[in-house]
């Protein structure tokens, strides 16, 4: 049987001024995947993702996020949609004047007006303890690493209980080691959370670790699509440079 | 030859092209500003209606902001009485009117020099403040993250910061007022001694409704717009450091010209009643 879609995009075209960044898009994602999408700085990936929450308007194409039309949607339905997809921002994106405990309970205390404290406590602790970072959670993001700090950012896109998460480059900037926990963290989440993700990524130990299939993207457009397995042995020297 | 000053002519008339295509860029920059900030400011009323309310974030920020000019307010409002009265008091003493000192500072500042003095020192400490600190929050993205996850950053962000400033600046015109008469009256008993009750007898005698109201009215406005245009400023940051700076920079610059603007539609509304 086939899974069901959760985004769906067809011709997806995105300019800024002179500049085509994205050239006719087309990408779908099933219930439980993680698709991996490689490429290139600059060249539109990031866009991508921000076009799928609209925090970017794309300028023409169609993009369909858990059978709500993102592109035509009005706020209130924009503001819904949003809170089922959750977003980790390349540098994590912590509010600095919040403590940990602030930040993951803002996004709850806003969205859902949850007024028990147990029940919030409960929450904060689950996504905590989902990262590994529970010890941290009377912390300033000031007092964080930037690897704690991706984590902590996890922590708070689990709280709303996403069924989907688009990954920013959740390594980039971080050792191997701390990369490698990242990575690994990301399939524990979609087993834990059943989430499907989208991963922009430029480490190919983590595009090997976390997904299950990679697009590669170049030039506004994705030109092959395979696993990690496929794509590192394939016969053309320009895609198996990427894997290198 | 001819060639070279057919080129300089060519350059001349793009320069002069590009130097009108600056212009109308201008403008239109000045009229894409207006009609964003006019949105902006609906959105923001709206959401000042719109539960979750914020009241923490108001205390905190209105603490904060109030906490940030209190002391140049104070020390600002104590010297303007001070000067004021040293000035006025030999020109009043030339005509016999000294006993009408008070009540003259008293009006000119409870009407005009309180009011603008302080709105003007607000839009340099608060309004750059909030324009800076919501523009970093753009470039590092936190905005997005909160609009990312449907919090509506607009409400809890810019809401708090308006609503917070729209209380404190008037709070800060009363505090100025008061503390220049305080000055003023330091300033009377070098030349004469005068008691306080004596004083302040004499310079409320000369204030009346038509002074207090519209002096009220206008603060609130203009801690409405200090609030509002550094918010409009930062939330609208482009995504560089620079930027930060940048928004700080034209959140001063407008809000003073906003405060001077509404100043003078207010003593316009005034003169015509």
């Amino acid at each position: 049987m086939e899974k069901e879609i959760v985004i769906e995009i067809e011709q997806l075209y995105k300019s800024f001024r002179e500049k085509h960044i994205l050239k006719g898009i087309d990408l779908t994602l099933h219930k439980g995947e993680n698709l991996g999408i490689v490429g290139k700085s600059g060249i539109g990936k990031s866009v991508l993702t921000k076009c799928i929450v609209r925090l970017i308007e794309a300028d023409s194409g169609s993009i369909n996020v858990l059978g709500t039309d993102v592109v035509s949607c009005d706020g209130e339905e924009l503001n819904e949609l949003r809170k089922k997809v959750g977003y980790l921002f390349q540098g994590g994106a912590l509010y600095d004047s919040m403590s940990v405990r602030e930040n993951l309970l803002f996004p709850v205390r806003r969205t859902q007006f949850v007024d028990r404290k147990h029940d919030t406590e409960e929450l904060i602790e689950r996504s905590l303890r989902s990262v590994g970072l529970l010890d941290a959670i009377d912390k300033m993001p000031s007092e964080l690493s930037g690897g704690m700090k991706k984590r902590i950012a996890l922590a708070r896109t689990l709280i709303l209980k996403p069924q989907i998460i688009l990954y920013d480059e959740p390594t980039t900037g971080l050792d191997a080691v701390t990369s490698g926990e990242i990575s690994e963290l990301i399939q524990q989440i979609r087993e834990e959370y059943q989430t499907a993700a989208i991963i922009i990524t430029h480490d190919m130990k983590c595009a090997r670790i976390a997904t299950d299939t990679i697009r590669i993207m170049k030039e506004g457009q994705f030109v092959t699509e395979g696993t990690y397995e496929e794509l590192s042995c394939s016969g053309e020297k320009e895609i198996r440079d990427y894997f290198i | 030859m001819t060639k070279n000053r057919l080129n300089v002519k060519h350059m001349n008339l793009k320069q002069k092209l590009r130097v009108k295509d600056d212009t109308r860029n201008f403008y239109n920059g000045i009229f894409i500003d207006l009609g964003e900030l006019v949105i902006f400011t609906g959105n923001v009323i709206r959401q000042l209606f719109q539960p979750p309310f914020e009241h923490r974030e108001l205390v905190k920020q209105g603490f904060l902001l109030g906490n940030k000019s209190l002391a140049l307010v104070v020390v600002t409002g104590f010297i303007m009485g001070l000067v004021l009265t040293m000035q006025m008091n030999p020109i009043l003493s030339d005509f016999g009117a000294q006993t009408l000192l008070p009540g003259v500072i008293a009006v000119s500042m409870v009407r005009e020099l309180g009011p603008v003095i302080t709105g003007l020192i607000c839009a340099g400490k608060i309004s750059s403040a909030i324009g800076a600190e919501i523009a970093a929050m753009r470039v590092t993205e936190q905005i997005d993250a909160m609009e990312v996850s449907g919090t509506r950053p607009l409400s809890y962000v810019v809401a708090s910061r308006v609503m917070a400033t729209t209380i404190v600046v008037p709070v800060l015109v009363i505090l100025a007022d008061a503390f220049s008469l305080l000055g003023a009256f330091l300033a009377v008993n070098i030349f004469e001694d005068t008691s306080i009750t004596l004083f302040m007898n004499r310079a409320f005698s000369m204030l009346g409704f038509i002074d207090l109201f519209p002096a009220t009215l206008k603060t609130v406005l203009f801690g409405f717009f200090i609030g509002l245009i550094g918010s409009y400023k930062g939330y609208t940051a482009g995504r560089g450091t620079e930027s930060v700076g940048q928004s700080a920079n034209s959140a001063v610059v407008i809000s003073s010209l906003t405060i001077f603007v509404i100043d003078l539609i207010f003593v316009l509304i005034t003169s015509i009643l």
